[in-house]
């Protein structure tokens, strides 16, 4: 159901049956070796390239989502998902020997509540009965393509960040234990004319608070109703930016309950600057952390709010500005959970 | 219509832009230069060893063991890329391991080793020189016009 523009108010309450999440070796030393249920001691996984081993990644986290619910590979139906690396290769890599339907999607660090936005409305629209969302991230795949060689000796700016090796798939159904989606905004592109291409988190913030802003009154609830709003890859400068302009449209929101993923991953002496980034950063912050404290009845409703920026290596060398979305989905503890 | 967009910018843009400006982590410039002195000056004084070594040890002169320093200060950073060390020396010294020519081998062995995937011909090959090209390409233009400036100062002018 339509509310406003651009929310989705899903009276059917979509379940979150079970999640997968994979991480490599940094995520492991990190400050949530929990939120993992698979984590990799090398970046390389054993495979020939890293791209390759950002298929793995994503190749796990399904097998684990289908392993830790009640239902069989088969009756899953579509799967819904994208990456950072061109023509979302690892993606599309990782479900070709699956028998789902398939539909990639991009909208760069984004794409996680993207695709957990567009599972809900299929599953409360009956399109769907059982339905994968994911990403993944690599941080040697994505390091290659955005920027320069793995080992090369570039110094990067305080406001870098660090992107995610790792990969996060939730099962989404019409029945079962687990949280409940209740909502979606989607996102517009937003255009500050940044063009720092290592100051991503200072680009993101402002789609960040264009997508909150209009989910709050679109939805018609104040910030309070939330017991945390967790932004995907913001950062130190991002998440900073970010309050600061919520608070100059006068939303007012405590620091303790505006949350960022990519603050999240890591702890604070790990060589991250800025704090984590990339597709799996989000997913993997919101499917295998802060769902787990829905779980545990330590929340009950959050919003979680991924960030992606929309350029590439090619628009940031002509000179193009950096174009951000952001997508939010509330998330609340029902079904089944005590 | 993009460009008239890329001119002009809106109010909004302004402001945020100005946000930005106050709550972006700014780069420790002094802190940076002092670990770009000491980094760059000790590669500076390894080959200065290595240079006296070749010397001493060796039959070469002072102006003949210049080259074999260079491939041995290349081969040293070769294998610190290889084993992954010579990115987090760049990241603590910026220029300091940038400027020097282990930057230069650094920047030709990580762009090999990166493009390995995609074969020896389309990628170590075609890689190799992705960064280090521009500095050659530069590097000899800026020659020829120095020499063309010389040869007019010199030969013509008889200066």
């Amino acid at each position: 159901m339509l509310l406003g523009k651009r929310t989705w108010n899903f009276p059917n309450k979509p379940v979150i049956i079970s999640t997968g999440t994979v991480g490599g070796p940094l995520e492991k030393e990190g400050k949530i070796p929990d939120a993992f249920d698979v984590l990799y001691d090398e970046n390389w996984l054993e495979q020939n390239s890293f791209e390759q081993a950002q298929q793995v990644l994503l190749e796990e986290a399904i097998d684990q989502a289908i392993k830790k619910s009640s239902i069989q590979e088969e009756q899953v139906e579509f799967f819904l998902g994208g990456d950072l690396i061109n023509q979302i290769t690892p993606t599309t890599f990782a479900i070709n020997s699956k028998d789902f339907g398939y539909m990639g999607l991009f909208n760069a660090c984004a794409t996680s509540t993207e695709g957990l936005a567009l599972a809900a409305h299929m599953v409360d629209s009956n399109a769907a009965n059982f339905v994968l969302t994911g990403t993944s991230s690599h941080n040697a795949a994505t390091e290659r393509q955005y920027r320069y060689p793995t080992e090369y000796g570039s110094q990067k700016p305080p406001t870098a960040q660090w992107t995610v090796t790792g990969a996060g798939c939730a099962l989404v159904a019409k029945q079962g234990t687990g949280p409940v989606i209740t909502s979606a905004t989607i996102g517009k592109v937003v255009d500050m004319g940044m063009t720092d291409p290592f100051n991503m988190g200072g680009a993101m913030a402002p789609a960040a608070v264009d997508t909150i802003m209009t989910h709050l009154k679109e939805r018609n609830v104040p910030p309070s109703y939330y017991d945390l709003i967790i932004t995907g890859d913001l950062g130190k400068v991002g998440r900073e930016a970010s309050l600061e302009l919520l608070n100059q449209k006068g939303i007012h929101i405590s620091q303790d309950k505006f949350i960022d993923c990519g603050l999240s991953i890591y702890k604070n002496d790990q060589p991250v600057l800025a704090g984590g980034s990339g597709a799996a950063c989000s997913t993997v912050g919101i499917y295998g952390h802060f769902l787990q404290k829905i779980i545990k009845g330590k929340v009950n409703r959050i919003l979680a709010v991924a960030t992606g920026a929309l350029h590439s290596p090619l628009t940031v060398q002509q000179k193009g500005t950096i174009p951000c979305i952001a997508h939010a989905v509330s998330i609340e503890s029902g079904s089944g959970l005590s | 219509m993009a460009k008239e967009k890329n001119q002009r910018k809106s109010p909004d843009e302004t402001q945020y832009q100005a946000i930005q400006q106050e709550k972006e982590i700014k780069r420790p410039i002094i802190q940076n230069c002092i670990k770009a002195f000491f980094v760059g000056g000790l590669i500076c004084l390894i080959g200065q060893v290595i240079t006296t070594f070749y010397i001493y040890f060796f039959d070469f002169t002072e102006q003949t063991a210049g080259n074999p320093t260079v491939a041995t200060i290349i081969f040293i950073t070769m294998l610190l890329t290889g084993f992954g060390l010579y990115d987090k020396i760049g990241q603590f010294s910026g220029a300091g391991s940038a400027v020097p020519v282990t930057g230069f081998g650094n920047s030709v062995i990580s762009s090999a080793i990166e493009h390995r995937t995609e074969g020896f011909i389309l990628g170590v090959g075609a890689n190799m020189f992705k960064l280090a090209g521009p500095v050659i390409v530069y590097g000899v233009f800026a020659a020829f016009v120095i020499a063309i400036i010389k040869t007019i100062l010199m030969k013509w002018m008889g200066l």
